[in-house]
């Protein structure tokens, strides 16, 4: 009612507007819904609700085989669908105790990296969005799409890349990669820093992100925080370094970490984990040439795939953070139960946390610094 | 009689005059964000897109005219007239150029040299307002009327650094006339300065741009109308031509307040270091001296719209701050040193 939103405008009376921030609104990302009680401008209360975009995934995967569920995978973090399949991929062949060939695991290294890179440059593109600046984001998705050409030329897809397979690859990488990569990387560099020359020392862009939504690292690591929210908390912890996994202990690369875990300390991992990510291609990519031309790319898998009886755990860096599955199987050709631990769902849970007594538009800051991704959430 | 003919000529060359440049304007914005954002923007329609305007008019001319059912329908309807209005009156005062002479008539390019001119700009930007507000109000809508306040605390608070750099400018020149005002900055100042308020008045032009871009809800102060957080803001509600209206009385407004900067910091019609008038012919001089205002107008406009796409939103309590703390006292002090220096110079 307009009446009452005008009587109760003032400061600490008590009572307050509500406000329903999606699962519509221009500023959520997919079908993200935040009712707001607000007083004037100030959040009071903000109260997440989920499950908007509720597929029953996990339930899915109790009705396919193995290799059906790598294309559900893709509609997880739908920005970065390659570091999901192959996330998922591993847990597989870490049930089965399948060794993949290293070609393929340097193909898988290259092409997540990438994933990483299209994820983050949409993070920060749409980060700038919302606090209303809109031209980083077209400099870093210009680049995104050549990505999604080198996705698209390697099998046919650009977002829903369905890449790999449960013991190694599919395919060799395209003819013409070298040339492709050779043009992207440094157009790469140029994106990031054209965004960094905008923003990063960009007063008003400090003004709003600097101590926006700070957590400290001892609450981070309360709520299950992972990934690159993590790190900007101050928190050295990266599964890659950590936990390696693949071949990710053969390259050298660093993690950089944050120190207030604001809104500018998210943005600021993202960027430099952009170059980080190149660094590892090149080194993956190196290491990809002295291969040779007809080395495997799959290891001797059965048609069917029927892991033994048991259960495992396998998570990944992906670009959200720790995406784990969990597969328990019971000897047929389907899995038995398959839990899928989202990065998102960790971080989301802290918002309402987080954005307590910030301002409406610290909120949306906020929501989209952590980057959650609906298809993910809620599975 | 012939002056009556001479005044509703001007009145209409100026009216449609200004909605050509709005018009204009939406396809230089569009075409503005295309350039600097390495993507096209609209080129379909007719030559490099420039009949987009166009088939935008035609389509928000065409489209269902809706009001919300607990809307009040008055004021809804008010609204959009409300602040569009204002920003084409404001024209009226501003010189867009020096005279022209025909058939031995001297006739200056103004509609009408008001010895108040100044306060009539200011009172005409404080009527906007209301046009924000009611329309941000009657639309019955949480968004909306978060719009809408936000809105009206900003419009509010940059109208007092804006009217005190004004105020300053006034001392300098001793008049309330825009037309005198463009008259004195001819010459140069200091021996080899252009005779421009921008070299008198440096830290009033700074406020005057800032507040002015804080008038017309642009980025970096368009939180009124942030898309990302509150949908559309005042206009949410609103559709057809009435959204057109907002829209475009928003255009208007950028062409007033870029004409403002012009006639009052950057010299109006004069060129730097050149009297067009000594060696041009009475009818080519009128045109030359519309020419040379209107191209610096359109700087200025470029400048919001390069502005728009180059930095970001602040935040409201930001907006306030930069206003109250900041502006405010700086209007202030140069204010007081503008009137000593008068003081011990004069």
């Amino acid at each position: 009612m307009v009446n009452e939103c005008v009587v109760n405008a003032g400061h600490s009376t008590g009572d307050y507007v509500t406000i329903n921030i999606g699962p519509s609104h221009p500023a959520m990302h997919g079908t993200l819904r935040v009712i707001a009680q607000t007083d004037g401008e100030t959040v009071v209360k903000a109260d997440p609700e989920i499950g908007y975009l509720h597929r029953g995934v996990e339930k899915l995967g109790e009705h396919l085989t193995y290799h059906q569920f790598i294309p559900i995978t893709d509609r997880l973090n739908y920005c970065s669908a390659i570091a999901n399949n192959v996330s998922y991929e591993m847990a597989v062949e870490k049930l089965m105790g399948l060794e993949v060939p290293e070609k393929a695991q340097l193909i898988r290294v290259i092409m997540t990296e990438l994933a990483r890179i299209a994820d983050h440059q949409v993070l920060v593109g749409i980060l700038g969005v919302d606090l209303g600046a809109f031209t980083p984001f077209f400099y870093l998705i210009i680049q995104r799409e050549e990505i999604y050409e080198i996705f698209e030329w390697y099998n046919g897809a650009r977002l829903t890349n369905t890449f790999g397979r449960i013991g190694g690859v599919e395919a060799d990488l395209p003819d013409d990669f070298d040339a492709r990569w050779r043009e992207l990387r440094p157009n790469l560099f140029k994106a990031i820093d054209e965004t960094d020359k905008l923003l990063t020392h960009n007063r008003i862009w400090m003004d709003r992100t600097i101590g926006v939504t700070a957590f400290s690292p001892e609450d981070a690591l309360a709520w299950g925080f992972t990934g690159p929210c993590l790190r900007a908390c101050g928190v050295k912890r990266d599964l890659r370094k950590d936990e390696p996994y693949g071949l990710y202990d053969r390259f050298t690369f660093d993690v950089p970490i944050g120190k207030n875990g604001d809104v500018f300390d998210r943005y600021m991992i993202r960027m430099k984990e952009m170059e980080e990510s190149i660094k590892i291609i090149d080194q993956a990519y190196a290491m990809y040439q002295e291969m040779a031309p007809d080395a495997p790319l799959m290891a001797k898998v059965p048609k069917v795939i029927k892991p033994p009886v048991g259960e495992v755990y396998h998570a990944t860096e992906a670009p959200n953070g720790e995406l784990g599955f969990f597969i328990k199987s019971d000897g047929s050709d389907k899995p038995y139960r398959i839990k899928i631990r989202p990065p998102c769902y960790m971080v989301y849970q802290a918002f309402p946390e987080l954005v307590k007594g910030e301002m409406i538009a610290d909120l949306i800051a906020c929501l989209s610094s952590l980057n959650v991704i609906a298809g993910e959430l809620d599975r | 009689m012939n002056d009556w003919v001479i005044a509703i000529i001007k009145v209409v060359f100026i009216w449609v005059w200004t909605l050509l440049v709005a018009v204009v304007m939406t396809w230089v914005e569009r075409r503005g964000a295309a350039m600097i954002q390495d993507r096209l923007g609209p080129n379909r329609a007719g030559p490099f897109g420039l009949f987009q305007p166009l088939a935008d008019g035609i389509k928000l001319f065409t489209k269902e005219d809706i009001i919300p059912a607990n809307a009040n329908r008055i004021l809804f309807i008010l609204g959009p007239i409300l602040f569009s209005l204002p920003a084409f009156s404001a024209y009226a005062v501003v010189p867009f150029g020096d005279k022209i002479v025909i058939a031995g008539k001297e006739i200056i390019l103004q509609v009408s040299d008001v010895n108040v001119g100044f306060l009539y700009v200011v009172a005409l930007g404080s009527m906007a307002v209301y046009g924000v507000i009611v329309g941000g109000w009657a639309s019955n809508n949480k968004f909306s009327i978060l719009g809408g306040l936000r809105s009206t605390a900003q419009l509010i608070s940059y109208e007092v650094p804006w009217g005190l750099a004004l105020l300053a400018a006034a001392l300098v020149y001793g008049t309330f006339s825009l037309r005198e005002i463009s008259i004195a900055q001819q010459g140069t100042f200091l021996g080899f300065l252009p005779n421009w308020g921008i070299f008198r008045q440096p830290l009033g032009f700074l406020l005057f741009i800032v507040a002015a871009y804080a008038e017309a809800n642009r980025v970096p102060f368009d939180l009124p109308e942030a898309e990302s957080e509150i949908v559309a803001g005042y206009h949410t509600e609103y559709g057809s031509m009435r959204l057109g209206l907002y829209l475009f009385g928003e255009y208007v407004n950028l062409c007033t307040l870029s004409a403002l900067m012009v006639t009052l910091y950057f010299g109006s019609w004069h060129l730097p270091y050149l009297n067009m008038e000594a060696f041009l012919g009475p009818i080519s001089y009128g045109i030359a001296s519309f020419l040379v205002f209107f191209l610096k107008v359109s700087f200025f406009l470029w400048l919001f719209v390069w502005v728009r796409w180059t930095v970001p939103r602040f935040r409201y309590d930001q907006v306030m701050g930069l206003g109250w703390k900041s502006l405010i006292p700086l209007a202030l002090a140069n204010l007081f040193v503008t009137a000593l220096a008068i003081q011990l110079t004069v």
